[in-house]
């Protein structure tokens, strides 16, 4: 198989995964919801102090994602579980890397699609306006979605024949994000608050580092995870 | 070449031995049953025919391909019929056939015909997760002859189908035969292959304990497999 033709399966798993999304609907109701529901308990655990609301306001979205984002990987494993499809989705011939990355494309677009929801109502909830630096802060929601996206999608894999698959996830996905989460939430403190001390960079490369690292890693180790 | 060779094949499960040493082959052209006890080793010797999952050790060739080394060569030369359908059910039939075919680098050209040759065709547009088991037996099957396949590797193939689809199944084996190819397939019922079998590997606690040849549809004299009792390995006696 040439390199075309596993871009054309990396394609039609996409395709698959978000048809099968946009007509069960489900998948995006709870997830979003999760989000939306994580962000209002730490509302009222924070109180109606406008600045402790505020300065929590990035941690607080981070972490929203991050719980409503397992829900989302748990879920991408299990549409090929229902019905038996993934020992047929691994027995078509051809690179098994272009099964993780179609997966992958497909998580990025769907936890994308819950943040548009999610972050907004962040916004609104912590008192929080759009920074100077917005299209920044889109890069850096970008660079810690798709890092916090690719652990989750080859974690997701890996306890995927595990009977206790939804415990399993968080345990193994959430030490390894601590160093993203860090990134993620200082720079876009940093840059909530204008970045006066021109720290948001630092934050920002180390995103990207650790993007890069895992991408590649979980690229070539996906094969060993997948196989029984 | 042979279409199929397994030498000295086990597979373990943790600590349980589901292939204790099974060596046997397969000819172009022919139909092979394998039958067993439950817990006997069938379903788990067509999946590491299939790729599915890797022998503990020993050698299967595969049309000359070896399924430890050359797996995508394998893989696209074998199509795997298993319990499950392999369907996503929020998908309509000829969407899942669409799937496949990219999946495969086809053009949806066959779908038509394929989808005609399963009698799905008046349901082309309708969500899998409104079809009955048998119907959805039947679009596995679509999926299958998409691939078309050199080994067919059926697990209990005809569990859910009426009789037009047990003389479907059939016909896709004798059609692949009838091009060279080969096809093993998991029994409970010898019955509803009758007429296609030409050999019957029976398997007992991972061993071969019989290879029986079938003529004109009947099955012949049980003969032990002296080579299935040598090919134990020496660890697990």
């Amino acid at each position: 198989m040439t390199l075309r033709d596993e871009w054309r399966r990396v394609g039609a798993i996409v395709w698959k995964d978000l048809t099968t999304e946009r007509r069960s609907k489900a998948g995006l109701n709870a997830v979003a919801f999760m989000g939306v529901l994580v962000l209002l308990l730490f509302g009222f655990a924070l109180g109606p102090d406008t600045q402790a609301l505020q300065s929590a306001a990035a941690g607080a979205m981070w972490l929203a994602m991050l719980f409503a984002g397992v829900l989302a990987f748990n879920r991408s494993y299990q549409l090929e579980l229902d019905g038996g499809a993934l020992e047929s989705l691994l027995l078509y011939p051809g690179a098994r890397w272009s099964i993780y990355v179609g997966k992958l494309i497909a998580n990025l677009v769907f936890v994308t699609l819950v943040e548009i929801i999610v972050v907004p109502v962040a916004m609104v909830l912590f008192h929080v306006s759009a920074p100077a630096a917005w299209a920044v802060a889109l890069g850096v929601t970008f660079l810690g979605t798709f890092g916090f996206v690719t652990l989750g999608t080859f974690y997701a894999a890996m306890s995927s024949r595990s009977r206790a698959r939804e415990v399993l996830l968080p345990l193994l996905l959430f030490p390894m994000l601590i160093p993203l989460l860090l990134a993620a939430v200082q720079a876009t403190t940093s840059l909530l608050a204008g970045d006066p001390m021109r720290e948001a960079g630092a934050w920002i490369r180390l995103l990207a580092a650790f993007d890069i690292i895992f991408l590649v890693a979980c690229v070539f180790a996906f094969e060993y995870v997948i196989e029984v | 070449m042979a279409a199929a060779t397994l030498q000295v094949v086990t597979r373990r499960y943790g600590r349980r031995w589901a292939l204790r040493g099974v060596s046997f082959s397969v000819a172009p052209g022919e139909v092979v049953g394998i039958e067993g006890h439950n817990g006997s080793g069938k379903s788990t010797l067509l999946r590491v025919l299939s790729t599915a999952i890797r022998p503990t050790s020993g050698e299967i060739r595969v049309f000359g391909s070896d399924v430890a080394t050359h797996a995508t060569a394998v893989r696209s030369q074998v199509a795997f019929l298993t319990h499950y359908p392999g369907l996503y059910d929020d998908l309509t039939a000829e969407e899942n056939l669409k799937f496949t075919c990219r999946m495969l680098g086809l053009g949806f050209g066959p779908i038509g015909p394929v989808l005609e040759r399963v009698g799905l065709s008046r349901h082309a547009q309708e969500g899998v997760r409104t079809f009955s088991a048998g119907m959805q037996r039947r679009l596995s099957l679509a999926r299958l002859l998409l691939q078309q396949p050199r080994l067919l590797l059926l697990d209990e193939p005809y569990n859910n189908f009426d009789a037009s689809g047990i003389a479907l199944v059939n016909e896709v084996v004798r059609d692949v035969c009838k091009r060279g190819g080969a096809a093993l397939i998991v029994l409970h019922d010898r019955h509803s292959a009758a007429g296609i079998l030409d050999r019957v590997v029976r398997l007992g606690q991972g061993v071969v304990i019989a290879d029986e040849a079938c003529e004109d549809g009947e099955v012949g004299a049980a003969t032990i497999s002296a080579g299935s009792a040598s090919a134990r390995p020496r660890d697990l006696a």
